[in-house]
């Protein structure tokens, strides 16, 4: 079956607060890393699969935050219809950009998608006026979708683990279609894609807007589930632990990445005490994935373990 | 006049015109012109270093050249992007393979047919029942073109696992799949041996049968002198020669610059 992942994925979603009720590793720690899987598996579309690197992923997560933010306090909108507008926004700037910057390749992509993310947070620190600037924004009413207020831990584990889910259903069904198949294509060899009718720079820039509207939907659920945003939230760090959830994950599937999140954020709850060193612990995170396991975290280990297992079982037919 | 005139002579499939193409100093095209009627076999041939490859380039808009014009079903190709290109009927294989290494051998077909299907990015996302159905002829008609390659058993391979031999047939595959009216082939025999070569050499034909010209750029003598209705030799990136299998291997230019004179191929 197609989804048989999926669902398996789905249903342990739902049995995990089930099971551990009141838990509040599986509450707190479960929305952060469920907006963490929602924000990798958009990355993972553009980067896994188009091949494309965006090291400012972080200033879509922000526009999407700081709409719904800026939108509900400052103009009293319905919380549904500012994360619209933060989704508005995110797409059409991405559409904007993707021409210029997607012509870019390796080091000159991530340089410009660098400095993309850099000119955002300094807008998000400078404009005051609308951002609250360095001190952010609080009292961010809760999101109410149709009448519903979502309210308490709980209820926010069933929202974004909903947005979650379907944020990988669509990734799942898009890979596996004639889009997703146009960027794979692309990223194996753009002159034979193109030779089969495929317009390169349209699929880039297609997905590249997809990416950025994921971005900006986890970014409107932030907002409202911690009712209070300020810059340090979408920084060059993030966007750099974006890339490293996305590496981790092996960078050729939707759950890759989205294992990718979840190890990345429970590794951050791990490593609470040793916050002055997170940068460090980071960079060597990423810089030894790259060296022993290329393809990623699970695809290495899985890998590991079957050249393990080749290992003993030859052992053991020399024995006999 | 000119009707009757345009009656009685349909207008070539594909016509060249002084095109010319150079790179820095060397002129890999140095103002070529030929047609090519539809429903043909035409074969490029020539030294290494000739231009075949860049033709094939500049024909499918890799390349702007410099001055000519090439005229496909009397549309101007000139300043065209590669994908408008492919859109007007023309599929291509490559020297140097370029399939789409990090999927299966299906998928790769399947991209072939990326004209032949409609699904835009949201109703791929959502899976609407219509995406259902177009997946399900999508991968109808890539095995059609597998079988056709004698590539039935190999669908769920990666592309990338292949052996030399089965990797050019899937491009071979891929091309097809699309449905061209014009198929290049860039030396599709380099690298095969006698048994594949001569399945190539069906394959070839009941493509032709089928309706599709093909441009068949090849060093294999044997197979290109038996296939082809007309071959166009190049030199230096001018032509040398057009004219039937006979009329090239008699041609004592052609036999002092490439085919070298004790070389002789039944027809
Ligand atoms: N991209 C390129 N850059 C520079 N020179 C090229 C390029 N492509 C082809 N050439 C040159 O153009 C000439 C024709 O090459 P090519 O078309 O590949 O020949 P053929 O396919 O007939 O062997 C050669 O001299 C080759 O070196
Ligand atoms: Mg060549």
């Amino acid at each position: 079956m197609r989804l048989t992942g999926f669902f398996i994925f789905a249903a342990s979603v739902v049995l995990l607060p089930v099971l551990f009720p009141d838990n509040y590793f599986v509450t707190v720690v479960g929305i952060a890393a469920g907006l963490h899987v929602i924000l990798a598996v958009g990355l993972n579309l553009l980067m896994g699969y188009a091949g494309q690197i965006s090291l400012g992923h972080a200033a879509f997560f922000g526009m999407g935050a700081y709409a719904s933010a800026i939108l509900t306090t400052r103009f009293s909108w319905p919380s549904l219809l500012a994360m619209l507008a933060g989704l508005w926004v995110a797409g059409t700037i991405a559409w904007l950009l993707a021409r210029p910057i997607l012509r870019l390749r390796g080091h000159y992509l991530a340089m410009a998608t660098l400095g993309f993310g850099i000119i955002i947070h300094v807008i998000l620190v400078q404009a005051a006026h609308w951002t609250g600037g360095p001190d952010g924004l609080g009292e961010i009413p809760p999101l109410n979708l149709l009448g519903w207020t979502v309210d308490g831990d709980q209820q926010w584990y069933g929202v974004i683990a909903a947005a979650m889910l379907l944020s990988i259903w669509l990734s799942l069904n898009i890979v596996d279609s004639r889009i997703g198949r146009a960027l794979r294509a692309v990223r194996g060899s753009e002159f034979a894609a193109q030779m089969m009718g495929i317009d390169a720079t349209r699929a880039k820039t297609q997905i590249f807007v997809v990416s950025a509207l994921f971005a900006a939907c986890a970014g409107s659920l932030f907002a409202h589930q911690q009712a209070f945003v300020s810059p340090d939230s979408f920084s060059l760090m993030i966007s750099v632990e974006l890339v490293t959830m996305v590496v981790l994950g092996g960078m050729a599937s939707t759950f890759g990445a989205a294992c990718g999140a979840i190890a990345l954020t429970l590794l951050h709850e791990g490593l609470v005490v040793f916050e002055d060193y997170e940068m460090l612990i980071h960079g060597a995170l990423l810089m030894a994935v790259m060296i022993f396991l290329p393809q990623g975290l699970f695809a290495g280990v899985s890998q590991g373990v079957r050249r393990g297992w080749a290992l003993i079982a030859s052992r053991q037919r020399h024995k006999g | 006049m000119q009707n009757h005139a345009a009656m009685t002579n349909p207008p070539p499939l594909l016509a060249i015109e002084t095109l010319e193409q150079s790179f820095g100093g060397v002129m890999a095209l140095a103002g070529i012109s030929f047609q090519t009627s539809a429903n043909r076999i035409q074969a490029i041939i020539g030294p290494n270093g000739a231009g075949k490859t860049t033709l094939f380039n500049v024909l499918c808009g890799f390349y702007q050249p410099a001055a000519g014009s090439l005229r496909f079903n009397g549309q101007e190709l000139r300043g065209l992007p590669p994908h408008r290109i492919a859109a007007l009927g023309i599929a291509r294989t490559f020297q140097n393979l370029q399939l789409f290494f990090n999927m299966t051998v299906l998928e790769n077909v399947m991209v072939g047919c990326h004209l032949r299907a409609k699904t835009g990015l949201l109703a791929a996302a959502l899976r609407l029942s219509s995406v259902r159905h177009e997946e399900q002829q999508l991968r109808e008609w890539a095995s059609e073109a597998l079988e056709l390659c004698g590539l039935s058993g190999q669908s769920e391979r990666l592309a990338g696992a292949l052996p030399y031999g089965l990797m050019k047939r899937v491009e071979m595959a891929r091309a097809l799949a699309a449905k061209p009216q014009l198929l290049l082939l860039d030396e599709p025999a380099a690298g095969l041996n006698d048994t594949e070569t001569m399945a190539l050499r069906d394959l070839i034909m009941r493509i032709r049968a089928s309706g599709v010209t093909v441009l068949l750029v090849e060093h294999h003598m044997p197979l290109v002198m038996s296939v082809s209705d007309r071959l166009l030799v190049l030199d230096y990136g001018s032509v040398l020669a057009e004219g039937t299998p006979a009329e090239i291997q008699a041609d004592p230019r052609v036999i002092a610059a490439y085919l070298g004179g004790a070389v002789q191929y039944a027809v």
